[in-house]
């Protein structure tokens, strides 16, 4: 493989290659960081990294190799160089949540993602920039500075997985490893004209991300091509006995090359309550990529309003059409709640992000800033120094929202609401609809410090947030260009319906092709 | 409803946040803000709703109660800010006399 080729081909290529033995780990090791270094992935420039050691990964290659020629089932992912969010914990390396207050820690302990990408024969070579805490749509509230998007350097990568989407956009790894709370991967995907992938909530193990609302928490996936993304979540999900919120549901084989065999039933019977609205009848294999007959693709007008960005509406309409052309139907559909998702997720995840951070105060690991005045003020001082901005601001509000006298008003009141959004998806899906469509983001990435004021950058979630709020997994494909920014499409299915979501989003790239990125 | 400054102080204490008098204003300012885009909740009647705490249907499965042993490297000391005989050491409680410093 030349090195341009490196930095196009998708994962299965790349590991197709390594087990042939037409390039070593090595090789592929080595490629990503020569791409880091043309493309300017260091702090003075795109600042995709919080950590990247050359020669730690190269040596960790070398044992690839070795295993690549002793073992005969070496790995979906043999020699594939991945990059991973820094809040997913990876033995022997950092893991700073890109914040001052871990800025030394070094994990001593693997997350089960991180660990089952290994097993499969990935290799990691670097730990991305991100939102403090994951708390953030554009990257702008890393203690180590904002990502900037590989596109255009004077925009944002999104957030707040923005190192690991612009990692994948920069051409330097074909897989990254994010987490999601209310659309940590979807919407800096779609700001670099990626994929992005929020699995069902229980899909993969969380052991060893750090926590910021749990019951929204998941870790995603980033992919060059929607391929890369399927592989990379069909090596990390199922049980994990370290993490009693992972599901037990069987793993379809979501890979494209198995598109056209049949996919494993996603699930037992007698869990069937614990799933919101699955599709009526499960999809079959289709005979090829670009086929839809039989698919219903429920068009949500919440998710269109008069407001909407006018380019944006024609590239999503643009898709629609060839959904309609692949033999799809398309049906409108209203999630008439989706309007209150932020309110409730703001109150939410706070909540839960002020109880969850208290773990941080100087004790036990990471940042102790002590003033000699006693406990009490070492957790303070600790506390105030360590957390930035954005962070200080939702642990207050959450402490706010769970306070005496407020408890009801705020965070019961938004945990019922929570409940009828998902209703509004039970409802669609049980109706008949295989997969719902809209846009990402409504509008394309914006420019470094052009939003300051707080709400508004909440309102960046608007279309993602539905979904973690539901449970359900959702995908961004690349739908087209926008003053010449990427754009991304979001497509929703079913609890536990990834092989629906995976077979959509196979048809949409392969139906755009090209003009996925124009 | 608005945010006073007492409310942001007292919160801050609660959190164990140290928060200055400047950040305390531009607090108060920011909570009021964007607790007022929450109020729209008030409107939806959500009386015979029950709320979700998660999205499982059944709550989180719980585990047998086995020990599992933490799949950790290296020792407590190598990321510890303070240990000693296996204990993490804390600063003392204000309202606890200090030897050292009474002594000097």
């Amino acid at each position: 493989m030349t090195p341009e080729e490196f930095t196009t081909a998708g994962a299965a290529a790349i590991s197709a290659a390594v087990r042939a033995g037409k390039v070593t780990p090595s090789e592929t090791v080595k490629a990503a960081f020569e791409r880091a270094r043309a493309i300017g992935a260091g702090k003075d420039a795109l600042n995709i990294f919080l950590h990247a050691d050359e020669a730690a990964s190269i040596e960790e290659a070398k044992s690839m190799h070795e295993r690549v020629q002793s073992a005969a089932d070496i790995g979906i992912l043999a020699g594939v160089p991945v990059a991973i969010k820094d809040n997913i914990a990876s033995l022997g390396l950092p893991t700073t949540c890109g914040s001052r207050i871990l800025a030394d820690y070094v994990s001593p302990f693997e997350a089960t993602a991180v660990s089952r990408l290994r097993a499969h024969g990935a290799l990691v070579v670097a730990k991305t920039n991100m939102d403090e805490f994951a708390m953030g749509s554009s990257t702008e509230n890393s203690a180590f500075g904002p990502t900037r998007n590989p596109h255009d350097v004077r925009y944002v990568a999104g957030g707040s997985s923005g190192g690991s989407a612009a990692a994948v956009a920069a051409g330097i790894t074909p897989i990254a490893l994010g987490s999601e709370t209310g659309g940590s991967v979807r919407q800096p995907a779609a700001f670099c004209g990626v994929v992005g992938v929020k699995p069902t909530y229980g899909r993969v193990s969380r052991y060893g991300l750090v926590a910021f609302a749990s019951s929204l928490d998941q870790i995603g996936v980033v992919g060059r091509r929607v391929d890369d993304a399927a592989i990379a979540l069909e090596a990390i999900a199922g049980f994990d006995k370290m993490d009693s919120t992972s599901s037990d549901a069987d793993v379809p084989i979501y890979r494209l090359s198995a598109l056209g065999k049949p996919a494993p039933l996603a699930r037992e019977p007698d869990t069937e309550a614990m799933r919101i609205g699955r599709s009526p009848v499960p999809l079959p294999p289709p005979p090829d990529a670009t086929t839809l007959e039989g698919v219903v693709i429920g068009k949500p007008r919440e998710y269109f309003p008069e407001s909407l960005d006018e380019g944006i509406r024609d590239l999503c309409e643009r898709a629609l059409d060839r959904f309609r052309s692949m033999g799809a139907t398309i049906r409108d559909v209203s999630l008439p709640r989706s309007p209150l998702a932020i309110p409730v997720y703001y109150i939410l995840a706070p909540a839960e992000a002020s109880s969850n951070l208290a773990r941080f105060d100087g004790v036990r690991y990471g940042l102790r800033v002590d003033p000699a005045r006693g406990l009490k003020a070492m957790y303070e001082t600790t506390r105030s120094q360590g957390f930035g901005r954005e962070v200080t601001r939702r642990i207050l509000l959450g402490t706010y929202v769970l306070s005496a006298g407020y408890y009801d008003a705020y965070y019961k009141k938004a945990q019922a609401v929570r409940t009828l959004i998902a209703d509004d998806f039970r409802a669609v899906f049980n109706s008949g609809v295989h997969a719902i469509f809209t846009p990402t983001t409504p509008t394309p990435a914006f420019t470094v410090g052009a939003i300051s004021d707080p709400y508004e950058m909440y309102l960046n979630d608007i279309f993602t947030v539905t979904a973690n709020l539901a449970g359900v997994p959702a995908i961004s494909v690349p739908i087209g260009r926008l003053r010449r920014l990427p754009v991304g499409g979001q497509i929703i299915t079913a609890h536990f319906d990834e092989y629906s979501m995976f077979r959509v989003a196979y048809a949409l790239e392969a139906s755009l092709g090209d003009e996925a990125h124009q | 409803m608005a945010v006073t400054r007492e409310d942001v102080l007292h919160i801050a204490e609660l959190a164990r946040l140290g928060v200055d008098s400047a950040r305390a204003d531009e607090l108060t300012r920011e909570l009021s803000s964007i607790l007022e885009h929450m109020e729209v909740l008030s409107q939806v009647d959500t009386s015979t709703i029950a709320p979700t705490a998660g999205v499982g249907a059944g709550g989180t499965p719980l585990r047998t109660d086995d020990r599992v042993a933490p799949l950790m490297e290296g020792t407590l000391e190598s990321f510890a800010p303070s240990m000693r005989d296996g204990f993490f050491i804390v600063p003392r409680l204000a309202t606890h006399e200090d030897p050292t410093e009474s002594s000097a």
